[in-house]
């Protein structure tokens, strides 16, 4: 039963894919490309009353160097049309994909959000992000022409956009009355005017509103642009937040900020990324949680991930033994490509020599092992439940995107252990309540024609 | 009977092609844009066995003026994404091809080249893609930024890009097609190895940029998304004058034509003519003619089932009255296609079908003219004809691909299948 005075916590599932954390060496490891793969995941996902599907977007094969990446997973589907299939084989749960509004147009996302939120019934969210290299816009006929401190104007104003496009025409444009011959109530069902820095465009917008009015919108910015942003525009936030302190506080500021910007607390959900090991007891849990670590970590994906970080060639180290005993190359183009970074390559460099010299010189793989990739949650699945329901009832976050290094079987055990105990301990619908994904999620259903404050003035 | 076998095929659209479909008392206006209608005309297609449906769509909505917007509120408007809508019919439907309409000029190749062959996936190698030039000034207005073609004034109307450009656009075309189908080619078939021993993932030297230069744009490449089942899905246009026959010719496996009564053997000629101009290499185009059909509601012999009042409206109603009530209600279907229509019993309308695979064509594409009536008319009488006169195939091949279907080689090989070290340094990005 669900405890009305208990949060309940959201939850995603997310198929793991192009990064060193989805094991394809694993056994039981399936396919990354066929629609078996998303439709087990899916299926499972549901099946544990998970709110969305969550599926990311490759827009360029990453490279290393002049070479493609080899080791990790490498090659996507598209996005949209496999959430239009799974919208085939699902009923309730929600279907969210990331789009990047730099390389498509607003009338596009516009219409195939819409289409997509027609198309399953209200399930439809878009998670949107931005990108500004050279390197993914040569794959487009655009390119890749953004400045990148221009990204969240250019984010701002397309979101926007796309919802005066979903605005478009009023819930009741169609009349389709067979005996008067009135399909549409008028002429001008549709029409459209935006005239802004980035866009210029002006017409009629040809999908009728669709079941949740405007889908879902996603964000995942943690600069303090990325979180205006979202306190102003977003309904949920995909955050990197996984440790419970920084999360809290995390929840605490985009909170504030939600209400600074005129919309109650609690409209905008944050949900994490998190991974989970089980096992029958507390120790064999970490065991395999270690193990996981071990076989992440191959000497392959070590180089890459060093000379992501060093922004330079690193095959003359070896990385089992020492840390590259370079400083990072500050000045060229990106050596690895396809993948953003964020943080200062120097502090980088920096900390890993720290961890390796209080460690007794531990090479640079011994370090990855020990400070990366870990998993959030890892016990028995009643440990992982009350961790889990802990954090959300401690406001470090309103629920998780579950992700798991074994695709797609991964999610079955979480599914069959976890979530009962979620239930049991009413934080977890037995069922959805809703048809929409905005009612599942509950968040409010914002008004026809009501629009969100401008950060970028 | 007929020498060979031809290709059947419906396009789907709205409550059908005749702009009064949606009043008919079988329609479901109110359905248009939920999945399950979809569902259903696809799945009917497949009872009658059909090869493909199409999917239509546009960037512009729908207009009874070919110029512009218009004021029309009779008929029916508003469209979902057809990619999407084929992609939610994949999974739940086992041998019909599926070919959305594509807005190839404002839509990024790359994004056309994933999405389709995302489709082939999800449909078990059924994917096709119909390429359609954006040939409305408003589908530019939609998108902004775009290189928006300027308008003609010598045009009658206000919105009508001129015939110069167009014509550049087809131009354009040819290589955005030209681009996706190389983004398909860029993995190799067996490009995924997971050799665990090598700690390998993909065998790099089977994944290839494209370095594609066309007139006004460039790609990279490789895809994201790895080659799919079919190797290279279907691709399709509407041609209906010498331009977009040379564009066909250049770029689609199939091509839609519309001849009337008179000019079939004449309009194959010229779309042959085409694939001379642009010495066209490989296979030949398949013909396709499209025709606008409304069936009576009789059986396979001609007989007409439940009586013939003339006055009825329902499945009873002859289709020569059904159209004349249609026609009398609004803009008749005469003005609303440039396809012949044929009305008639099945066997009328196979007689039809029948001359047009006799003066060479590959086969016809049906636009039903009530989706819910002619349709199942299509799958329930027309086919059976079809079939009766060894015209179509009796059954779907097991696991056919379309490409199958169509008589198309299955699985071609990629064209940079064995190149190695042919990759394009990686651009520069900013740290």
């Amino acid at each position: 039963m669900t405890d009305p005075n208990k949060k309940q916590i959201i939850l995603a599932a997310y198929v793991g894919g192009v990064n060193e954390h989805t094991l394809w060496e694993a056994p039981g490891a399936g396919s990354q490309i066929e629609f078996d793969t998303f439709r087990h995941v899916a299926q499972t996902a549901e099946r544990g009353k998970f709110d969305y599907f969550f599926l990311a977007e490759g827009l360029a094969v990453r490279q290393h160097g002049d070479d493609f990446f080899d080791h990790d997973i490498v090659g996507r589907p598209d996005t949209l049309p496999v959430l239009a299939s799974i919208a085939a084989v699902t009923e309730h749960i929600g279907l969210v994909g990331t789009i990047n509004s730099t390389f498509n147009e607003p009338f596009e996302l516009a219409r195939e959000f819409a289409s997509l939120d027609h198309l399953s019934g209200g399930r439809a969210g878009w998670n949107v992000v931005t990108s500004f290299d050279a390197f993914t816009g040569a794959n487009f006929r655009k390119g890749g022409y953004l400045d990148r401190d221009q990204r969240y104007q250019r984010a701002e104003e397309t979101v926007r956009t796309v919802k005066e496009l979903w605005d478009s025409w009023p819930e009741d444009a169609i009349v389709a009355d067979k005996a008067s011959g009135t399909f549409i109530r008028d002429a001008s069902v549709g029409a459209f005017e935006h005239h802004g820095q980035q866009f210029d465009i002006s017409g009629r917008f040809t999908v009728p509103r669709s079941p949740q009015g405007r889908p879902v919108i996603v964000q995942a910015g943690v600069s303090p642009d990325g979180r205006n942003f979202a306190a102003a525009n977003a309904d949920l936030i995909f955050s990197p937040f996984r440790d419970r302190e920084a999360a809290a506080a995390f929840h605490a500021d985009i909170n504030k900020r939600v209400v600074k910007w005129g919309r109650q607390r609690g409209d905008v959900k944050i949900v994490p990324s998190v991974n989970f090991v089980l096992a029958d007891s507390t120790a064999e849990a970490r065991e395999k949680e270690a193990e996981i670590r071990q076989q992440t970590f191959t000497p392959k994906t070590v180089r890459v991930l060093a000379e992501q970080i060093w922004n330079r060639d690193l095959s003359d180290f070896d990385l089992e033994s020492e840390i590259p005993p370079v400083e990072p190359d500050l000045e060229s183009g990106r050596f690895v490509n396809g993948r953003t970074y964020h943080t200062d390559r120097n502090t980088d460099v920096a900390q890993l020599r720290e961890y390796s010299q209080a460690h007794g010189g531990l090479g640079l793989r011994d370090v990855f092992i020990a400070t990366r990739g870990r998993s959030d949650f890892v016990g028995t699945p009643a440990e992982v439940a009350q961790a889990l329901d802990d954090f959300v009832q401690e406001d470090a976050s309103d629920g998780f995107v579950v992700g798991n290094s074994v695709v797609p079987s991964g999610l079955d055990e979480f599914v069959d252990s976890v979530v009962p105990l979620l239930q049991e301990r009413g934080s977890l619908r037995e069922d959805y309540d809703g048809t929409t994904l905005r009612s599942n999620l509950g968040i409010p259903v914002p008004e026809r024609g009501s629009t969100t404050p401008a950060i970028y003035a | 009977m007929a020498d060979h076998r031809i290709i059947v095929a419906a396009a789907l659209d709205g409550a059908g092609w005749h702009p009064a479909a949606w009043r008919e008392p079988s329609s479901q206006p109110d359905r248009l844009y939920s999945p399950d209608y979809w569902l259903d005309r696809v799945r009917e297609a497949e009872e009658g066995g059909l090869d493909f449906v199409t999917f239509e769509d546009n960037f512009a909505l729908q207009s009874s003026d070919r110029r512009g917007p218009d004021t029309a509120t009779d008929e029916v408007r508003g469209r979902l994404d057809a990619r999407l809508i084929a992609s939610r019919v994949a999974p739940v439907t086992d041998h019909i091809g599926l070919i959305p309409v594509v807005n190839t000029t404002l839509t990024e190749p790359f994004h056309v080249s994933k999405a389709i062959a995302t489709l082939d996936f999800t449909s078990s190698g059924r994917a096709g893609v119909q390429a359609r030039v954006a040939s409305r000034a408003e589908e530019y207005s939609h998108i902004g930024r775009h290189d928006a073609p300027t308008v003609d004034s010598s045009s009658s109307g206000p919105a009508e890009l001129s015939v110069t450009e167009v014509g550049a656009k087809f131009e354009q075309a040819a290589e955005e097609v030209d681009a996706i189908r190389r983004l398909w080619d860029s993995w190799e078939d067996d490009a995924e190895i997971r050799d665990v021993a090598t700690d390998r993932f993909i065998d790099a030297d089977k994944l290839h940029t494209i370095d594609f230069e066309a007139s006004t744009f460039s790609i990279r490449g490789p895809s994201i998304t790895p080659r799919s089942p079919q190797g290279q899905p279907v691709v399709a246009a509407l041609a209906h004058a010498g331009t977009p026959y040379r564009f066909a010719a250049r770029a689609t496996d199939l091509v839609f034509v519309t001849p009337t009564a008179d000019n079939a053997a004449e309009i194959l000629s010229a779309v042959r003519t085409a694939e001379a101009e642009v010495r066209r290499e490989g296979d030949e185009l398949k013909v396709i003619a499209d025709l606008v059909v409304l069936l009576d509601a009789s059986d396979s012999n001609g007989t007409e089932v439940g009586g013939a009042d003339p006055n009825s409206t329902g499945p009873d109603e002859s289709a020569a009255v059904r159209l004349e009530r249609l026609d009398s209600l609004g803009r008749p279907l005469a003005e609303a296609t440039e396809a012949r229509i044929v009305v008639g019993s099945a066997s009328e309308v196979a007689d039809v079908v029948e001359e047009l695979a006799a003066a060479g064509y590959d086969g016809v594409r049906l636009r039903p003219g009530v989706l819910t009536d002619d349709l199942p008319l299509i799958a329930n009488q027309l086919a059976p004809e079809l079939r009766d006169r060894g015209l179509t195939r009796s059954t779907y091949p097991q696991d056919a691909s379309l490409r199958e279907l169509v008589g198309l080689p299955a699985a071609p090989p990629s064209r940079y299948a064995g190149e190695t070290g042919q990759n394009s340094p990686a651009p520069a990005s900013a740290l």
